[in-house]
């Protein structure tokens, strides 16, 4: 196995972990600030690939896909953070859990309902589909490079959000002390429905920038919303930082396994059974990697509070 | 309002009445259906023990209800291919009487539960809800894989196990046969909830400082609890792999073990008869809306979420006003 | 439908107005990911039974959600509660393996249109099954004949991590007579491809073969014309239907792909069932849709021969295959699989639709690798 393809399969896993990112950092906000488990929020990374597949249908325009695609799960998030949401803040993870899970079927089935059950055509922009050669002479597709740029973007975009600005001083004392920051008369739920709607938006922009390369179909959000969970419960729930990092080794480890594995069987045994048995550990590896670290550390990597 | 006990004792009777009148009007389909109601009240009875009485919110129950499904496909395919089942240096016939691979299946379960609980017990909150996923992604991509037992497409077992005096080939003895399984169960349950064990699973749930003051573990209670949750839920996988007379990695889904915590939830955590009260609900609903519609979706989630709202404490909890927690 | 079940509890009384009824069951995927299959294959059904003008045959048509332990209960219920006599519609092979073998015990027989397990085709066949579609292994092993005869020596194998992924390999090697330059099992439901595309890049073959149904399939093919690899791909049709198609797009063109049946098969059955189709329901068939058509088809030439209630009669009616397939020539193998001849077809673009056209013919009047295990 050489350099050059080790290279370029650490490069997939930090694209992969990266448009995690994008998904866990919605729900680790989400959770932090209003305590709330969205079990919905693949959801609105269905709306944002279909948004941006009709948009672009029409238009021919990738850029302006990737707008609506922002702003109609922005919309669809602070619709349903209104309507729904707000009233389950008091309850506990169950009613949560119940009346998220009643959103996926609304949402999935009205998709189909509304595009039918074909999946939709997305695809990259000709300024940047193409592999090009980097140094080394590795050839790697430029939409795949512009994601890494994208959800690095994306993540100094939020750093700077929470450290720098009014906005992210209120979510740090939301996260902290609920009542303290009704109490400096902030008002909290203009506040919940635009962190919600963030999260949506980012979401949404994931849907849109992976379904370009992958297909956009019904359900597409709903394995992305288990390894986005898989993410931030390993980086320690409600964490910017965690949710980076765990999103980040999920991608490695996902990618990494895939490849490695079945090579390391071929070891002790023959390559039929190696390449079967390989793949299934590696389809298991991110559990058991959440696994070891919820053993190690019960609240996850950077987690304060169960 | 209704006093629980009365409403328990209808819903039964209730169920009962179904079957009894499906036989009547020679019916087969309805009994079956009750028959699917039944064992999937069952296996939500059991996650109410971990769920409602140790407010463990697991989300791999499809572990132990997969677990129990293929205790039933692997040992009744190995009688149906005439292939002895050789575990290291013992080897066994497989069985296909029910008694045995209930208890097959209970014990796996329970050990099982016994594994992830030891493991799992020492997170809380939402960790707790994701490393049971965890573990039951686990077991799903593992069974999906494991191509002895025939990987995603699962085994098809040609005739239902048999049980000693009865012919569980009749829909209404099957039925019969789960039914009292599942009073049996209930029955235990509303026992062991009035156990000192109950009681003191009950206070390590609400205040785990004051059950640790005088002397017990709240670990060990959480952790007993789960075993037994998890084996309840084993015997439901058991009854519904025979029910379909196939089993598959479905079982092992997270999905499943979404839609038992919605049973749950549905009829009323730690309501004694929430959870059948929730199965009967939602395989009504499935069936009734899937003949309206091919959208019955929209129309599931949006009930859902009128009862999350609007019924707290689920279905029971809005025709009993007795409040969880008075005893 | 309370009328009927009324009707069949007393039988007696509405014998004469039910005994010229001939219930068929569908149970097939309307809803979730895998329902444009199912779809298309109801469809396929329903054009041929409007077309043939019969009056006398009832669909009852239910959704299996692609769930086997939902598909066995409506089975049930097709069996015990409706009292079908001949059943049909089930696209996957997993569903096909939890119903048919039950459904076929209880003397109801099945037609399938689409999902043919190998063990079915073997030591499992029944005398009342019959498969219209094709043995699972048919368009694997047809792609590796295409590829002896395209001259490729050096193939990657790629395919989902289950049963029918594993079926998918051997199907193909069993007529590749090249090298293998590397076999790998993904995972089921895997979009991302970008690490096997790196491996197929370093393994230096001269031809990539892939099994991914569904969106694994249009996730692939996406990112493999991304990537800048050019060695040239061929697969099965599963991945290459019409809706799958539009949803690729331009990444799609000039991939070689295997079926048994494609809209420029020259014959007038097919001609007036492509035109029609797309009449009926504004879109181009597929060939699920193909073979619901010919399913549908096959049922009716039968009947007018005999009744599903003289089962002898009926089977052989059946067996004989007396009518104008799709497909041309159309028989059955001694196991009740198709003997057919199998299509190379390449992606195209006509007009604003992606669709495929035929460039020969990968293996001609091919029956499936497991009828000598049959016993029938």
């Amino acid at each position: 196995m050489s350099a050059i393809l080790i290279i370029e399969q650490i490069l997939n896993g930090l694209q992969f972990g990266v448009m995690l990112f994008l998904m866990a950092a919605g729900l680790t906000l989400i959770f932090g600030v209003m305590g709330l488990i969205n079990l919905a929020h693949g959801s609105f990374y269905m709306v944002g690939a279909f948004a941006a597949a009709a948009v672009a249908g029409v238009t021919g325009s990738f850029l302006l896909a990737l707008i609506a695609a922002l702003i109609v799960a922005a919309l669809a998030g602070a619709m349903v953070e209104m309507v729904v949401i707000r009233r389950l803040y008091a309850s506990d993870h169950l009613d949560q859990v119940l009346a998220t899970f009643a959103l996926i079927l609304i949402f999935s089935e009205g998709t189909r309902w509304i595009f039918g059950s074909f999946p939709l055509y997305l695809n990259t922009p000709a300024t940047l589909s193409g592999p090009v050669t980097l140094p080394g002479g590795i050839q790697y597709p430029l939409y795949r490079l512009a994601l890494i740029a994208v959800g690095l973007a994306v993540w100094g975009g939020l750093w700077w959000l929470i450290e720098r600005t009014r906005i992210g001083i209120q979510i740090r004392a939301g996260e902290n002390d609920r009542e303290m920051i009704a109490a400096l008369g902030i008002d909290i739920s203009r506040l919940y429905t635009l962190i919600f709607a963030l999260g949506a938006a980012l979401a949404g922009l994931a849907g849109a920038l992976v379904g370009t390369i992958q297909s956009v179909q019904v359900g597409m959000g709903e394995p992305v919303l288990i390894l986005a969970f898989v993410c931030i419960v390993i980086g320690g729930i409600g964490s910017i930082k965690g949710a980076f990092i765990g999103a980040i080794l999920v991608g490695l480890t996902s990618t990494l396994g895939g490849i490695f594995l079945p090579e390391l069987f071929k070891v002790f045994t023959d390559p039929a059974t190696a390449q079967a048995a390989g793949a299934s550990l590696a389809s298991m590896s991110i559990y058991i990697l959440m696994s070891l670290v919820l053993i190690w550390r019960p609240t996850g990597l950077f987690g304060a509070r169960a | 309002m209704i006093a629980e006990r009365w409403l328990n004792l209808a819903v039964l009777a209730g169920l009962l009445g179904v079957a009894v009148w499906a036989r009547i009007a020679d019916q087969p389909f309805t009994i079956t259906l009750t028959t699917r109601a039944v064992i999937l009240a069952l296996a939500a009875v059991g996650l109410n023990i971990a769920l409602g009485l140790g407010g463990l919110v697991s989300l791999g129950h499809a572990v132990f209800f997969g677990l129990g499904g293929y205790a039933m496909g692997i040992l009744a395919f190995h009688v149906q291919t005439y292939t002895p089942l050789e575990i290291g240096p013992i080897s066994i016939a497989g069985s296909t009487s029910m008694p045995v691979i209930w208890l097959t299946a209970i014990a796996l379960s329970s050990l099982a539960a016994l594994g992830i609980g030891l493991l799992s017990l020492r997170t809380s909150g939402a960790y707790f809800i994701m490393i049971t996923l965890a573990f039951g992604q686990m077991f799903y991509y593992f069974a999906i894989s494991w191509n002895r037992y025939g990987g995603e497409d699962g085994l098809s077992i040609y005739v239902r196990n048999g049980f000693p005096g009865l012919n569980t080939l009749i829909p209404f003895q099957f039925f019969g046969i789960c039914f009292a399984l599942l009073c049996l169960v209930l029955l235990i349950g509303d026992r062991l909830a009035r156990s000192p064990f109950g009681l003191a699973l009950n206070a390590a749930r609400q205040v785990p400082v004051r059950v640790e003051t005088v002397g017990l573990s709240p670990f060990r209670l959480k952790l007993v609890a789960f075993v037994i949750s998890g084996a309840v839920t084993g015997l439901a996988g058991a009854l519904f792999a025979d029910l379909n007379r196939f089993v598959s990695p479905t079982m092992f889904s997270w999905q499943l073990s979404g839609e038992l915590i919605v049973l749950v939830i549905l009829g009323g955590v730690g309501r004694l008869i929430g959870p059948v009260v929730g199965a009967v609900l939602f395989v009504a609903l499935e069936h009734l809306l899937g003949g309206l519609t091919d959208h019955w979706h929209v129309f599931l989630g949006l009930i859902l979420l009128v009862i999350v709202l609007f019924a707290r404490g689920g279905i029971v909890g809005l025709l009993s006003r007795r409040r969880l927690g008075d005893g | 439908m309370n009328k009927l079940l009324t009707c069949a509890a007393a039988l007696a009384l509405c014998a004469g107005a039910a005994s010229a009824e001939i219930k068929v069951g569908m149970i097939t995927t309307l809803s979730g990911g895998g329902a444009s299959l199912g779809i298309d294959a109801r469809d396929g059904f329903m054009l041929a039974l409007e077309q043939s003008g019969r009056d006398d045959i009832e669909v009852i048509i239910e959704d299996d959600q692609q769930k086997p332990d939902i598909a066995v209960q409506l089975s049930d219920k097709m069996i015990q509660s409706e009292r079908v006599d001949v059943m049909t519609g089930i696209i996957w092979s997993n569903l096909a393996m939890a119903v048919v073998p039950g459904a076929v015990n209880q003397g109801v027989f099945y037609l399938s249109v689409n999902a043919g397990p190998s063990q079915l085709a073997g030591p499992g066949c029944h005398e009342n099954y019959f498969n219209v579609a094709w043995q699972n292994d048919n368009l694997h092993e047809a792609a590796g004949a295409w590829a002896n005869q395209t001259g490729y020596s050096n193939s990657f194998m790629l395919a989902p991590n289950y049963p029918a992924g594993h079926d998918a390999l051997t199907g193909y090697k069993r007529l590749y007579e090249g090298e293998s330059a590397g076999e790998i099992f993904t995972e089921l439901g895997q979009t991302d491809y970008a690490a096997e595309i790196a491996q197929i890049r370093a393994s230096g073959a001269d031809s990539v073969y892939f099994f991914l149904p569904g969106g694994m399939g249009i996730s692939f093919l996406k990112q493999y014309a991304d990537s800048g690899v050019d060695i040239p791909v061929i697969g099965p049709a599963f991945s290459f239907d019409q809706a799958i198609l539009q949803a690729v797009g331009d990444a799609a063109l000039g991939v070689v792909n295997t079926s048994q049946w494609s809209k420029d098969i020259d014959n007038p059955t097919n001609a007036a069932f492509v035109e029609s189709f797309e009449e009926k329901y504004g879109r181009l068939p597929s060939l699920y849709a193909s073979q619901g058509f010919d399913t549908a088809n096959l049922l009716i030439s039968a009947l007018e021969t005999a009744e599903p209630s003289d089962a002898d009669a009926f089977r052989a009616a059946l067996k004989a295959a007396d009518f104008d397939s799709t497909r041309g020539e159309f028989s059955f193998g001694a196991n009740h699989h198709p003997v057919q001849t199998i299509y190379a077809r390449e992606v195209v673009k006509e007009g604003d639709i992606y669709t495929n056209k035929i460039i020969g013919t990968a293996i001609e009047n091919h029956a499936d690798a497991y009828v000598g295990e049959c016993s029938m």
